[in-house]
């Protein structure tokens, strides 16, 4: 049988090497292919192992326990002249990942409303939001930032004559100051409430969904875990004695004292990001909208399903599975377009490494640190973003 | 029966202005709160905006004394500076053979963009252009003086480095995109790891690596300029896009053409050179006019790098101590620039999805 060819059917022609067979050409080609990328690779490093000695370049990653000795404007966690460069390029890491989630998670918003706005029966809202996407997307990103950093440190006043557009909210040439929850135990509470909510709310939606299955029984989810959310951190407030006072920033001779601070540099590059970043993601919604087609409006009408319900419970899901992919893409560049702060001097980890670069001499070390950063944040939330959207996908029976 | 049932009301107006009005604006309450929000956004912004830009704006001054005088904007500024901003630090004399350059890269646009012109020939037209604006961005010859490529700047450069870079990223990226659909493991591994190398990391990373590290890379002796080493990387980095625009295309051609291609005994570059790549490329014209405006947009980032494209020659203009604090002026003056020649792209390429479309829509 199978184990011997020979004893049934034809008899196969015997192999011989030819030029004039697919597989020996392809083997081939991969040869030439890998020995040509091989080569061009050992000339390359070859290149620069001479080039490094000749010009006393030190090379590996010895540098990073050393003194930085530079400072470092702003960051979630503080920083010294004296502090190492391992703490520098970890700072500047975190500055690049406050940037990115902050302005993910407010272009997202931005894009949505603007995205559902340009669907809009209202003529002067569709128009409106339709002027707001051609004139962003179509300007560089990094004309946006240098306007906006412009906007704030030369036209807005000094501290002194800062504007002030709601109590406690202060807008001037160091930026902008907004009132914080002052150093309170209840305000801890507050944020566990808040975390503790976040994980009911999940685990109330696996279980509401489990029970629809089994009986058919729906439960307002929804509103539940809007309730959690609210309640829980205000039953902390109250629990850790509901103080009413918060640190609310105020003139103090050139300056200003207290409260929580958005440096010039900080709010002009989350401003330019989320607002070219909403253009984009607009025109994502827009088309995932569209692409249900129109029959389905008309079948959930049918069944007599409210206008809120359509939207919910027909339309949205499967205008998800169209919006996914790009929206992935565009919080990719959301993350990767963080590095033009180093245009404006917000310290992000393009910024730091260029600086310690700099200071070092140590170009490859300071971008391969540079790439290293990038290539895991992408490929961190391209993951993340296929797996919700295998999560989410049509399941074909 | 007729006769019974009661004769309906006619309709409520259905043309007209006011009828548009009611429908289009105060349709429901919640459409009506959205009308008066959205009035009051433009009350709010548009009154101010207009005083500041032309009520109270200089469109002349000698000085800048005289445009501080007043608090609109101060026009007279891009008046002062335009040549400047347009063709940075290029002989003030030679600014028309940038000019030229400029106009000859855009009409090259142009011609692309016509679908009479898609034909082979394309190819050697651009061939042409491009030595054209060559000899006329350095010179040397034809009784030309020669202009060192560090002099170059402003609008010539953005685009000199936006075309060039897609033209040379095309064949590049076509290739990677048919590699990366290869049955040849290995070339296909090489060219995915490309691609995601490249898409992975941001511009400006690509930028600081063909500024500090090529020289590094290069035999000793061996020096690339600064200019070139840029263009460098705007292709690298153009290519790996193009190549996933073009993959598209190349999955969206239905199987039978491949078997159809290799049962008329074609081999593997006729197959792809005469059936798949000219179904494939007509596909993804389109995402690669969104391509090129990203390109184009991208371009002002060599700023980082310290390049005299047009955002760079603008920064240069601000620091001039004579005509200080008029960034914004400054800045909406190239926005305009880039929004014309990226908004135009972007109508061509909506009407030319159109022109291509062939389903249903409602």
């Amino acid at each position: 049988m199978a184990s011997n060819p020979m004893s049934g059917g034809q008899k196969a022609p015997a192999r011989r090497l030819s030029w004039n067979d697919p597989d020996v050409r392809s083997v081939v080609y991969q040869i030439v292919a890998l020995a040509a990328v091989g080569l061009i690779g050992w000339f390359l490093v070859s290149n620069t192992l001479y080039n490094l000695q000749t010009r006393n370049i030190a090379s590996g990653f010895d540098f990073l326990s050393r003194e930085a000795g530079f400072a470092i404007g702003e960051g979630p966690i503080p920083f010294e002249p004296s502090d190492t460069y391992a703490r520098a390029i970890l700072v500047g890491l975190l500055n690049t990942l406050r940037i990115a989630v902050i302005g993910i998670i407010l272009a997202t918003i931005l894009g949505t409303i603007i995205g559902i706005a340009r669907l809009s029966k209202n003529w002067l809202v569709a128009k409106l939001s339709s002027i707001y996407v051609e004139v962003v997307r179509n300007v560089p990103l990094l004309l946006q930032l240098f306007f906006w950093y412009a906007i704030i440190t030369e036209t807005m006043p000094g501290p002194r004559s800062a504007f002030h557009p709601l109590p406690g909210i202060f807008i001037s040439n160091r930026g902008i100051k907004l009132p914080a929850p002052s150093d309170h135990f209840a305000f801890d509470l507050a944020g566990l409430g808040f975390l503790v909510a976040l994980v009911l709310a999940v685990i109330v939606s696996h279980w509401a969904r489990k029970r629809q299955d089994a009986t058919g029984q729906p439960f307002p989810v929804w509103r539940t875990a809007i309730a959690l959310v609210i309640g829980l951190p205000l039953l902390g407030w109250i629990i850790g004695g509901a103080p009413l006072e918060l640190d609310v920033p105020r003139l103090q001779g050139f300056n200003f004292v207290g409260g929580a601070t958005l440096t010039p540099e900080f709010a002009a590059l989350l401003a330019g990001l989320v607002i070219y970043t909403a253009g984009f993601i607009a025109e994502v919604v827009r088309s995932g909208i569209q692409a249900v087609s129109h029959g389905q409006w008309e079948a959930a009408e049918a069944l007599g399903l409210k206008r809120d319900q359509v939207l919910r419970l027909v339309i949205l899901p499967q205008a998800l599975r169209v919006i996914i992919p790009p929206m992935t893409s565009q919080y990719l560049n959301i993350t990767k377009n963080s590095s033009l702060a180093v245009a404006i001097g917000y310290p992000d980890i393009v910024s730091v490494a260029n600086t310690t670069l700099n200071q070092t001499g140590q170009a490859i070390e300071g971008i391969l640190i540079i790439m290293a950063v990038y290539l895991t944040i992408s490929l961190s939330i391209s993951v993340f973003m296929n797996w919700y959207n295998k999560h989410i996908a049509l399941v074909e029976r | 029966m007729s006769s019974v049932s009661e004769s309906l009301p006619p309709p409520t107006t259905a043309t007209g202005p006011v009828a548009w009005v009611r429908d289009k604006l105060f349709s429901s309450p919640l459409n009506t709160v959205l009308t008066l929000l959205s009035v009051w956004l433009l009350l709010m912004t548009l009154p101010p905006l207009v005083e500041w830009g032309l009520i109270n704006a200089h469109f002349t001054a000698a000085t800048s004394a005289e445009c501080r005088a007043s608090p609109g904007a101060c026009w007279a500024f891009i008046g002062q500076k335009y040549r400047f901003i347009l063709f940075g630090i290029y002989p003030y004399d030679e600014q028309w053979r940038p000019l030229l350059a400029a106009i000859i890269l855009t009409s090259l646009i142009v011609v692309s963009c016509m679908r009479r012109f898609w034909k082979p020939r394309l190819v050697g037209i651009w061939a042409v252009g491009l030595t054209l604006v060559g000899i006329l961005m350095w010179g040397g010859v034809f009784g030309l003086t020669y202009v060192e490529n560090t002099n170059w700047g402003g609008l010539p450069l953005t685009l000199i480095l936006a075309t060039f870079g897609v033209a040379f990223a095309f064949p590049l990226g076509v290739l990677l995109a048919l590699g990366r659909r290869s049955r040849m493991p290995a070339i296909k591994t090489i060219c995915v790891v490309y691609i995601e190398l490249i898409r992975g990391v941001p511009l400006i990373s690509l930028l600081f690596m063909s500024s500090v590290m090529l020289p590094l890379f290069l035999p000793e002796g061996f020096t690339i300029d600064k200019l070139l080493r840029a263009q460098i990387a705007i292709i690298m980095f153009a290519a790996a896009y193009i190549a996933e625009v073009v993959r598209g295309g190349l999955q969206a051609i239905p199987k039978g053409q491949y078997e159809g291609a290799d049962s008329l005994g074609l081999s593997y570059w006729q197959k792809m050179g005469l059936v798949i790549l000219p179904q494939a490329l007509k596909i993804v014209i389109p995402p690669m006019v969104s391509l090129f405006i990203a390109v184009f947009k991208d371009t002002s980032l060599v700023v980082i790098i310290g390049i005299f494209d047009l955002m760079n020659a603008t920064k240069t203009s601000l620091v001039d101590p004579a005509w200080r604090g008029f960034s914004i002026e400054a800045y909406l003056f190239i926005s305009a620039i880039y929004f014309v020649f990226c908004y135009s792209m972007s109508k061509y390429s909506q009407q030319l999805e159109k022109q291509l479309a062939t389903g249903h829509k409602r």
